[in-house]
């Protein structure tokens, strides 16, 4: 072999090994890319629908209230200046203030309704948070990042719907059976409904939902052919405390109201 | 000339060799580092006694995985971890991490409190499944 063709062979080899190679690296990085593309966050618009007509008696309000509290670890303290909640029942007056007229039927005024946090729009507790440790995520859940909460409850304050609860004890000793699969909380953080997040991340229907018998209904509120659409397209709806601006994501329906006459 | 010097200067001796006894009587000595349990059910019906990224890895590197894992699944919303081999994993303490590592007292705190470091996490997040509450 002469001096040229060595130097061509050289040249050779050397553009081949190099394109080889980074073909190489750019593969295995691009599919692992892609996987973690796969897993990022989808945008959507979590909303939900509740049928009054299925919350009759006790039974129904109790039935979805344990699943939540028992799944999520929510602490049961008995004094109510203490105690934790994330769905809970509330009487007219409190749930539709606006909406109080001497003229409403008896039955609705006596009634309690099923409400919790609603994940607005424009979530107030969101803007006084000091540490960011709530926040919209981008499927427009309002979330809490209890590492930061420094509890300081300014959202407490802030929320029209007293969605949010303050840890004053350690919950420990008052949760009866501990669920493995989720960390409680600790003393001096607030906390609240999540949707339900990592069940949602798990392609699930929160646990409110599932436990309501058909009394909640929930999905994407950005897809028009998702059933909370067709729900509040065939349904009058009403939103809690709507003239406030926050844009609550809870809608409530009147439905099968003939069931229960 | 100093006044009472001698008994100034046998005071400062047995001072010194007091405040410095435990240096001398423990010169020798090294303490026992810690030992970590890789016993429990699951690890052991392992064929391939490896956690998700190199023992080294996990050993010196943990804490700061565990710091950016929290942010990427409460923040981001990411919920897996693809390793450096390209496998998967769900971020979880709950589970993942303790489904092996169901030996808190074993092997979480046996170095946690030889290094006196006392972190958080478990103030909210379950030991051992839970089993330790």
């Amino acid at each position: 072999m002469d001096r040229r063709d060595f130097l061509k062979l050289a040249a050779v080899v050397g553009i081949g090994g190099t394109l080889a190679f980074e073909g190489i690296d750019k593969l295995g990085a691009e599919t692992i890319e892609a996987k973690r593309a796969n897993h990022t966050l989808q945008p959507k618009h979590w909303g939900m629908v509740i049928d009054i007509g299925k919350f009759q008696n006790a039974e129904d309000f109790q039935r979805v209230a344990d699943a939540c509290h028992q799944y999520h670890n929510v602490p049961v303290i008995d004094n109510p200046n203490h105690e934790v909640k994330w769905i809970w029942q509330e009487d007219f007056e409190h749930t539709f203030a606006e909406l109080e007229s001497r003229y409403l039927s008896e039955e609705i005024k006596t009634m309690n309704y099923p409400v919790l946090c609603n994940h607005c729009e424009n979530p107030p507790c969101v803007r006084v948070c000091p540490t960011k440790a709530t926040f919209k995520r981008p499927d427009g859940i309002v979330a809490m990042d209890y590492h930061r909460c420094v509890g300081c409850r300014f959202c407490m304050a802030a929320c029209p719907f007293g969605a949010r609860s303050f840890n004053f004890y350690d919950p420990r000793p008052f949760i009866d059976r501990v669920n493995p699969e989720i960390p409680t909380r600790t003393k001096g953080v607030v906390e609240k409904c999540d949707f339900c997040v990592e069940r949602l991340d798990k392609g699930l229907n929160p646990l409110c939902v599932e436990a309501s018998h058909g009394g909640i209904i929930f999905g994407d509120l950005d897809d028009p052919d998702s059933e909370v659409r067709q729900v509040l397209k065939e349904n009058f709806f009403i939103r809690r405390k709507v003239e406030l601006g926050t844009g609550p994501n809870v809608f409530y329906i009147f439905r099968g109201g003939e069931d229960i006459a | 000339m100093m006044y009472n010097s001698r008994k100034i200067i046998t005071g400062l001796v047995i001072f010194v060799l007091l405040v410095t006894a435990p240096f001398f009587l423990n010169i020798g000595k090294a303490d026992e580092p810690p030992e970590i349990s890789l016993d429990t059910p699951i690890i052991n019906q392992l064929d391939q006694k490896q956690c998700i990224e190199s023992t080294e890895f996990m050993r010196t590197e943990h804490m700061q995985m565990l710091n950016k894992w929290r942010d990427q699944v409460v923040r981001e919303g990411q919920t897996i971890y693809i390793s450096s081999s390209g496998k998967e994993y769900e971020m979880s303490l709950e589970n993942n991490c303790f489904e092996c590592h169901s030996n808190k007292s074993q092997f979480c705190d046996s170095c946690h409190t030889y290094a006196d470091v006392k972190p958080y996490c478990w103030d909210c997040h379950n030991d051992a499944k839970g089993a330790g509450l």
